[in-house]
C-alpha cells in the first residue's frame, strides 16, 4: 500500500507508464497483457539471434515461442528482450521479463539464493575450448601458459580458474563484458584460447572470418545444464514453463511432430490422447486450454524438431544430439508423463 | 678655455650606406617568411610539421578512397582484394541500422518526422536573429518532447486507475492555491476555511489509507477503494468552494489567479490525454530503438531534464536555507564525484531495487534517469557560474523593488544568468552527447553500440570492417560535436557584452 | 484613546509573513520530504532484497569469501583462492596505476600541444589546433576501442614478437621486458633514496633562505639531483648490487617470466592521455595567455633575462590559472579510467562488476564504488582548496 505512493510520484514526475505488474501471478499478467516477455541472448547463433529486421531465431527463442503457443495458441505473441550475461538475473528479478531463456546454467547458488527457479534442462552443455588449428594443440591439458579469452560474470570464468588450478597449469585470463568483444579479441590474436559452453563455441566459430582454421578441443571441463528460468514463488507460471518443456520432450517421445500432429489427434493410443487433450483435462491443472500440448507441437514442433531446426546437422552449427538425445536413445532428455 | 662643440655636433656629409630591402611582410611570400621560415629552427619545424600533416592526410585518403572497396554484396568484396582499404559496402548495408537501430522499417517515417522537426526548430532557435524565441523555446521544451514521445513509442499509455485517481486528486487539491494566490496567504486562508478543512480531512484519510487497507467497492467500471472515493468527493467540494467563491469577484488578482490555475490544469489534462490517446500508431518498444536515434534521445532528454533540475540545484546551492543548501551540495558533489559508468550501472542494477515491488522500468528509461541526474549535477555548476556572475546590485535592486524570491529570480536574475551560460550549456550538451556512448556498456545500442555490435555479423566479417565502422562512428560524432562547439564559440563572442571584465 | 505606537520597534507581523518562520517551515517540509524519499528507497530496497532471499550485508562480510576467478594484472599477490576484498583491492590499485600513467603522459602531451598552439610558426600552431579540435570532439570510449584495435591488430603474435636485443619483446600480448628482483638489503637503497629526497628538500630550503639573506645564489637543483641519485647509487654499490634480473623466455604459448605491460593498459593509457591532453592543452594556452604581456616587459626592464623571466614571472602566474582546471582534468581522467571495463582491463569498476556478478551483492558493490571514487574526489578538492588558498593573490 505504502509503496503505491512512490509509484504514483514517479509515474507523474516522469510521465511514463511504470508498468505496474500486479502481484497476482505471472501467468495472469501474461494473459492480461497478451504476450510473453522473454529474455534472450542477442548474439548467439543457433540459440538466440535477431537479424537486421529484428526477427529472432534460435533454440532458446523457439522455447519462448512454444510457451506462447501453449498460452495463446499463437507463437508470435512473444516479445524478446536482448540481455547480456550480466543483466539477465536483474531483469528477471525486477519483473522486466517473464521468463529467461538465455543459455543460463543451472547451479545451486542461482537456484537457491537469487530468488530464481530453473524450470528444467533444455540443453545439456559443458564448457569447452577453441584454439587455432595452427597451434597444433589437441588436448586442453596442453594449454599450460596460454592466454584465455572469456566473458565475465559467468560460471565459465570460475570453471576456468578451477580447471587450471586442478591441473597445475598457469594461464592468463582476459575477461570481457560481452561475447562479441571476446570473439573480437580472440580473432585479433589477443589470446590463444576461447572458452565458453561448447554449444556457444560452435556458434561463435561461425562468426570468425575463417571458421575452418579453428578447432574445438574434445575436453569438457564442467557441467552446464542450460534451461529456462522464472521467478521464485510463482508456482502457476513455473508449472507452465516446466510442462511446456516436458510437452516438447514427450511429443518427440511419442513421435508427434509438427507434420503429423493433426493426424495424431485421431490416434487411439491413450498416451497420445492424453497429450492431445482428448482424454482427461490436464490443461486445467496449469490454467491452459486442454489441447495446450498439441498447440505447442503444431506451431513450434517437438523437442527434436526444434533442435534440428536450430542446431542440428542441417544447420551451419552441425551439433550432434549427444547428451541431448532422448533417454531412449542414450541421451539425457527425459520427461515425466502426462497423466 | 675649452672648446665649445658646435651646436650641430656632427653633420653627415655623404649618403648613408644603403640598407638591404626590409624583408617582405606583405603578400604570400612575406606571409610565409614571417610565419613559416622566420628562423632556421622554424624552417625545420615547418618542413617537419608539413610532412607530418601530408603523411597523415595521405594515409587517410589512401585507405579510404584509393584502396577502399566501394561496391559489393557481402564480406567477399572486401576480403577478395588483397591489402584493401575501407570496406564501404558494409557501411551502405548497415547505415539504416546505424541511424534507426531495429526500428521497424515501415514505421521509420515517425523517426524521420522527429528528426526533421527537431532540426528545424533547433536551427531557428539557435539563430539569434530570428524572432519568436519564447514560443520556439516553449515548443522545443514542452510540445516537442511530448510529440516525440508519442511518435516514437506510439503513445497510447495505459495509466492504471490508481494513477488517474491520484492525478485527479492532486489537480483538485491545487485549486486551494487560487484564493491564496489572489488574496495573499492570510486573507486567502481566512476566506476559504471550509475548503481547507475538507482538503485537510482528505489528506488525513489518504495518509491513513497508506498504512491501513480499506474496503473496495465496484464503481467506474473497476474496483475503487472507499478512501479514494471519499477523498475525491471531498476534494471536489473543496475545489468548488475555492473556485466558486472566487469566480464571482471582479477582483483582477482573483481573475488572473483563477485563469492561471485553469490554464495549468488544462495543460496537464491535455498532456495526459495526448499520451494516453490512441492515434492508431503501432507500439514500438524501446528495445527496437538504436543507433543515432538512441544517442539523440539520451542526449536530448538528458539535457532537457537536466536544465530545470540543474537550475533548481544551483539556486539551492546558493540558498540561505541551510537544509536546502546542504542537500544541494551533497547531491551535486556526489554525482560529480563518481564516474558516469557507475551511475549507469547503478541506474540499471539498483533502480529496480529502489522502486516498490512490482514496478519496473524500461531499460532505456533507467539509463535516461541516470544520465539526467548525472548531467543535472554538472548543469547546476554551470548555472551557478552564471548566477555568480550577476552583480550583487541586481539582486539588491530587485529586493528594493519588493520582489519576492521567485519573482526576483524569474524576472531579474535567471534571464541574465542563463544568457551568460548558453555557451556553458552547449558545452555540457557536447560532453553529454559524447558520454551517451557509455550506455553501450549497460547493453543499450547507441550509435557506437550498434556499430560495435555489427562487427559480429558473420556476413560482414573482414579485416577492415572494424576500422571502417570506427571511422564512420568517429566522423558522425565529430561532425555533431564540432558543429556544436563552433556554435558555442559563436554565442560566447556574441554574448560577451555583459558583465565580463575586460582588461585590468 | 490614543494608541501609542512605538515607532522604533516594527509592528509584530503575523507568522505567515515572517520570512524567518516561513523559511524554517519550508526547510522542515523539505527535510521531511528528503527523509521520506530516503526512507522509501531504503525500505523498498530492503523489501526487494528480502523477496530475493537476500539481506543487505552491512558488515560487508561477503568480501571475505573466496573469489574463485583470476585477474590478468596483479600489482599485489592474488590467486583464485584470494578473497573478493583482495580482488577489489587489485582493481583499485590497477585504477591508480592507469590514472598515474595517464596523468603523467596527458600532462606532458598537453603542455607540448598547448605551447605549440601559441607558436609563431603557422604550421605548428595549426597542427596543435587540429589536434585539439579533432580529439576532443570524438567520444573517449570510441578512442579507447580504436587504440585497443590499433595496438592489437598490427602487432605480431608472441612467437613472432619484435625483439629488442633480447631485453624486451613487443607482441599483441603486450610488452614483455626485464623484471628486477631485489635481493637482500634492498631496503637500505629505499632508505637512501628517501634520505636523498629529504636532503634535497633541505638544501633547497637552505639555498633559498641564504639567497634571500645574502643574495648569493646556489645551484640547489644540481645538488638535490646529486643527492637523490647519488645516495641510492652509493648504497647500491656498497651493498654489492643486490639486484638480479629475470629475463622473459618464450615457452609454449607465451613469454614466461619477465615483466609484462598489457596491451589493454597500453591502449587505455594512450587513449586517456591523448584525450585528456586535448583539454589540458587548452588550459595551458589560456593560462599563458592570461599573463599580461606587461609582466614580461616589466621583468625585462628590471634586467631579468628571458629564461629567469619565464621561470620567475610568467610561469608562477600562469600556474595560478592553470592548476585548478588542471586538477579537475586529472580527476576526470581518473574517473574516465573506469571505461577500462570495455576492453577487459581489470580496474576498480571492472572488478566490482565481476564481484557483483559472482556474489550477487549489487548494493554493496555500488556503495564500495561510490565510496572510493568520492574519497578520491574529496581528497583532490581538499588539495585544490589548500592550493588555491596558498597561491591566492594577496591584494591590498
Amino acid at each position: 500500500m505504502k509503496s503505491k505512493l512512490l509509484t504514483l510520484a514517479l509515474g507523474l514526475g516522469l510521465s511514463v507508464a511504470a508498468v505496474s505488474a500486479a502481484s497476482a501471478g505471472t501467468l495472469d499478467d501474461v494473459k492480461a497483457k497478451g504476450f510473453i516477455q522473454c529474455g534472450s541472448n542477442p548474439s548467439l547463433i543457433g540459440f538466440g539471434f535477431p537479424d537486421d529486421q529484428n526477427n529472432w531465431t534460435g533454440f532458446d527463442v523457439d522455447f519462448c515461442r512454444a510457451l506462447a503457443a501453449a498460452v495463446f495458441n499463437d507463437p508470435t505473441k512473444v516479445k524478446f528482450t536482448p540481455l547480456s550475461a550480466k543483466e539477465r538475473f536483474t531483469a528477471l528479478q525486477s519483473g522486466e521479463i517473464d521468463v529467461l531463456s538465455r543459455n543460463t546454467t543451472w547451479s545451486m547458488s542461482r537456484d537457491t539464493s537469487l530468488g530464481l527457479k530453473f524450470a528444467g534442462v533444455t540443453y545439456y552443455d559443458g564448457q569447452g575450448f577453441m584454439v587455432k588449428k595452427s597451434l597444433g594443440v589437441n588436448s586442453a591439458l596442453n594449454l599450460n601458459g596460454a592466454s584465455v579469452c572469456t566473458q565475465t560474470g559467468t560460471t565459465t570464468e570460475l570453471n576456468l580458474a578451477d580447471y587450471f588450478k586442478a591441473n597445475n597449469m598457469t594461464y592468463q585470463v582476459v575477461a570481457f563484458e560481452k561475447n562479441e568483444e571476446v570473439l573480437k579479441a580472440y580473432q585479433d590474436g589477443r589470446c590463444d584460447v576461447y572458452t565458453t559452453d561448447q554449444s556457444g563455441l560452435y556458434a561463435e566459430r561461425l562468426k570468425l572470418a575463417a571458421p575452418d582454421d579453428h578447432v574445438i578441443l574434445p575436453e569438457i571441463i564442467s557441467k552446464e545444464p542450460l534451461g529456462p528460468v522464472v521467478r521464485q514463488g510463482d508456482d502457476a507460471w513455473f508449472n507452465v514453463v516446466k510442462w511446456t518443456y516436458y510437452a516438447l520432450v514427450n511429443a518427440e517421445d511419442l513421435g508427434i511432430t509438427q507434420k503429423n500432429v493433426d493426424e495424431m489427434k485421431n490416434s487411439t493410443n491413450p498416451e497420445v490422447m492424453r497429450f492431445m487433450g482428448k482424454e482427461g483435462d490436464f490443461g486445467v491443472g496449469i490454467a491452459l486450454s486442454n489441447d495446450w500440448a498439441a498447440q505447442i507441437v503444431k506451431h513450434v514442433g517437438n523437442y527434436g524438431e526444434i533442435f534440428e531446426r536450430n542446431l542440428g546437422e542441417g544447420t551451419k552449427l552441425k551439433i550432434a544430439r549427444g547428451k541431448n538425445a532422448l533417454w531412449s536413445k542414450g541421451g539425457l532428455q527425459y520427461a515425466p508423463p502426462i497423466r | 678655455m675649452t672648446d665649445v662643440p658646435s651646436p650641430q655636433g656632427w653633420v653627415r656629409s655623404e649618403d648613408a650606406p644603403r640598407l638591404p630591402a626590409p624583408p617582405n611582410t606583405t603578400g604570400p611570400v612575406g606571409w610565409m617568411l614571417t610565419n613559416l621560415f622566420s628562423s632556421p629552427m622554424n624552417s625545420v619545424l615547418t618542413i617537419l610539421g608539413a610532412s607530418f600533416v601530408i603523411w597523415i592526410a595521405w594515409g587517410v585518403i589512401d585507405w579510404a578512397l584509393i584502396r577502399g572497396v566501394f561496391t559489393g554484396e557481402d564480406r567477399e568484396a572486401c576480403v577478395a582484394v588483397p591489402n584493401s582499404g575501407a570496406c564501404w559496402p558494409y557501411v551502405w548495408a548497415k547505415f539504416h541500422q546505424f541511424v534507426y537501430g531495429f526500428y521497424p522499417f515501415d514505421q521509420r517515417w515517425r523517426v524521420n518526422i522527429c528528426f526533421i522537426v527537431g532540426a528545424v526548430t533547433l536551427a531557428t532557435m539557435a539563430m539569434p536573429s530570428l524572432p519568436y524565441k519564447k514560443w520556439n523555446a516553449l515548443f522545443l521544451l514542452v510540445v516537442y518532447p511530448l510529440m516525440t514521445f508519442v511518435l516514437l513509442t506510439g503513445g497510447n499509455l495505459n495509466l492504471s486507475s490508481a494513477t488517474i485517481y491520484f492525478i485527479t486528486g492532486a489537480l483538485l487539491f491545487s485549486a486551494l492555491v487560487v484564493p491564496i494566490a489572489a488574496f495573499g496567504i492570510e486573507e486567502g486562508i481566512q476566506r476559504n476555511k471550509l475548503a481547507l478543512i475538507l482538503a485537510g480531512i482528505a489528506v488525513a484519510i489518504w495518509l491513513v489509507s497508506l498504512f491501513v487497507s480499506m474496503p473496495e467497492i465496484n464503481a467506474f467500471g473497476g474496483f475503487i477503494s472507499v478512501a479514494t472515493l471519499i477523498n475525491l468527493l471531498l476534494l471536489t467540494a473543496a475545489a468548488v468552494l475555492s473556485i466558486g467563491h472566487r469566480a464571482s469577484t471582479r477582483d483582477i488578482a482573483a481573475r488572473s489567479a483563477l485563469l492561471g490555475w485553469v490554464g495549468a490544469v488544462s495543460a496537464i489534462i491535455a498532456v495526459l490525454v495526448l499520451v494516453t490517446a490512441d492515434f492508431g500508431l503501432v507500439q514500438v518498444e524501446t528495445q527496437q530503438w538504436g543507433g543515432l536515434l538512441v544517442t539523440l534521445v539520451v542526449a536530448v532528454t538528458g539535457i532537457v531534464a537536466a536544465l530545470p533540475l540543474g537550475i533548481l540545484l544551483a539556486l539551492g546551492r546558493r540558498s540561505k536555507m541551510v537544509v536546502v543548501r546542504l542537500f544541494s551540495i551533497v547531491f551535486i558533489e556526489v554525482w560529480r564525484g563518481v564516474p558516469l559508468i557507475t551511475v549507469l550501472f547503478m541506474a540499471s542494477i539498483m533502480l529496480p531495487l529502489f522502486l516498490p515491488e512490482g514496478t519496473n522500468f524500461d531499460k532505456l528509461l533507467r539509463a535516461l534517469v541516470g544520465t539526467a541526474l548525472f548531467s543535472a549535477a554538472y548543469m547546476a555548476e554551470t548555472v551557478r557560474g552564471g548566477l555568480q556572475a550577476i552583480p550583487r546590485g541586481q539582486y539588491e535592486a530587485a529586493q528594493a523593488l519588493g520582489l519576492s524570491y521567485w519573482r526576483m529570480m524569474n524576472l531579474i536574475v535567471l534571464p541574465q544568468a542563463l544568457k551568460i551560460v548558453i555557451p556553458g550549456i552547449v558545452n555540457a550538451f557536447i560532453s553529454l552527447f559524447k558520454d551517451t556512448t557509455l550506455v553501450l556498456i549497460i547493453g543499450l545500442f547507441d550509435l557506437l553500440g550498434i556499430i560495435n555490435a555489427s562487427f559480429s555479423d558473420p556476413k560482414w566479417v573482414s579485416p577492415q570492417t572494424g576500422t571502417t565502422g570506427y571511422f564512420v562512428a568517429a566522423l558522425m560524432f565529430w561532425v555533431f560535436c564540432f558543429a556544436m562547439s563552433r556554435y558555442s564559440l559563436f554565442m560566447e563572442r556574441r554574448l560577451a557584452t555583459g558583465h565580463k571584465r575586460r582588461g585590468i | 484613546m490614543t494608541a501609542v505606537i512605538d515607532e522604533a520597534r516594527p509592528q509584530r507581523v503575523s507568522a505567515f509573513n515572517d520570512p524567518k518562520i516561513r523559511s524554517r517551515v519550508a526547510q522542515i517540509i523539505f527535510l521531511l520530504l528528503v527523509l521520506w524519499l530516503g526512507y522509501e528507497i531504503i525500505h523498498n530496497t530492503a523489501v526487494n532484497l528480502a523477496r530475493l532471499n537476500k539481506t543487505f550485508d552491512y558488515k560487508f562480510q561477503f568480501l571475505w569469501t573466496t573469489a574463485g576467478f583470476d585477474i590478468i594484472q596483479r600489482p599485489i599477490e592474488y590467486t583464485r583462492d584470494s578473497t573478493y576484498f583482495r580482488a577489489i583491492l587489485v582493481g583499485f590499485l590497477n585504477t591508480l596505476i592507469v590514472a598515474a600513467l595517464g596523468i603523467f603522459f596527458a600532462t606532458v602531451i598537453g603542455f607540448i600541444i598547448g605551447i605549440m598552439r601559441l607558436s609563431s610558426n603557422w604550421v605548428i600552431a595549426k597542427i596543435a589546433t587540429g589536434y585539439v579540435e579533432l580529439i576532443r570532439n570524438i567520444p573517449l570510449l570510441l578512442q579507447i576501442f580504436f587504440w585497443y584495435a590499433a595496438v592489437l591488430k598490427p602487432l605480431p603474435g608472441p612467437k613472432e614478437s619484435v625483439n629488442f636485443f633480447d631485453l624486451a619483446f613487443l607482441s599483441n600480448r603486450g610488452l614483455v621486458t626485464l623484471k628486477f628482483i631485489w635481493g637482500e638489503g634492498s631496503g637500505y637503497i629505499v632508505i637512501a633514496f628517501i634520505l636523498g629526497v629529504v636532503g634535497a628538500l633541505a638544501v633547497g630550503h637552505w639555498a633559498k633562505r641564504r639567497q634571500e639573506r645574502t643574495g648569493e645564489q646556489f645551484h640547489s637543483f644540481w645538488a638535490g639531483l646529486g643527492l637523490i641519485i647519488g645516495l641510492p647509487l652509493l648504497a647500491f654499490l656498497i651493498l654489492g648490487g643486490p639486484v638480479t634480473f629475470e629475463y622473459p623466455v618464450f615457452k609454449g604459448f607465451n613469454f614466461v617470466g619477465g615483466f609484462t605491460i598489457l596491451p589493454e593498459l597500453i591502449a587505455l593509457v594512450l587513449a586517456l592521455s591523448i584525450y585528456t591532453a586535448s583539454f589540458i592543452a587548452e588550459i595551458v594556452r589560456a593560462g599563458i595567455m592570461a599573463v599580461s604581456h606587461g609582466q614580461t616587459e616589466a621583468a625585462h626592464s628590471l634586467g631579468l633575462r628571458s629564461q629567469p623571466t619565464l621561470r620567475l614571472v610568467v610561469i608562477p602566474q600562469a600556474l595560478r590559472v592553470i592548476i585548478p582546471p588542471l586538477t579537475s582534468q586529472y580527476l576526470n581522467l581518473t574517473k574516465n579510467s573506469s571505461l577500462a571495463v570495455a576492453i577487459a582491463y581489470p580496474d576498480l569498476v571492472a572488478m566490482g562488476g565481476v564481484v557483483n556478478n559472482q556474489s550477487g551483492r549489487a548494493v554493496e558493490v555500488v556503495l564500495i564504488w561510490m565510496f572510493i571514487y568520492l574519497s578520491l574526489s574529496l581528497v583532490t578538492s581538499a588539495f585544490m582548496n589548500w592550493y588555491n588558498a596558498r597561491v591566492r593573490l594577496v591584494e591590498r
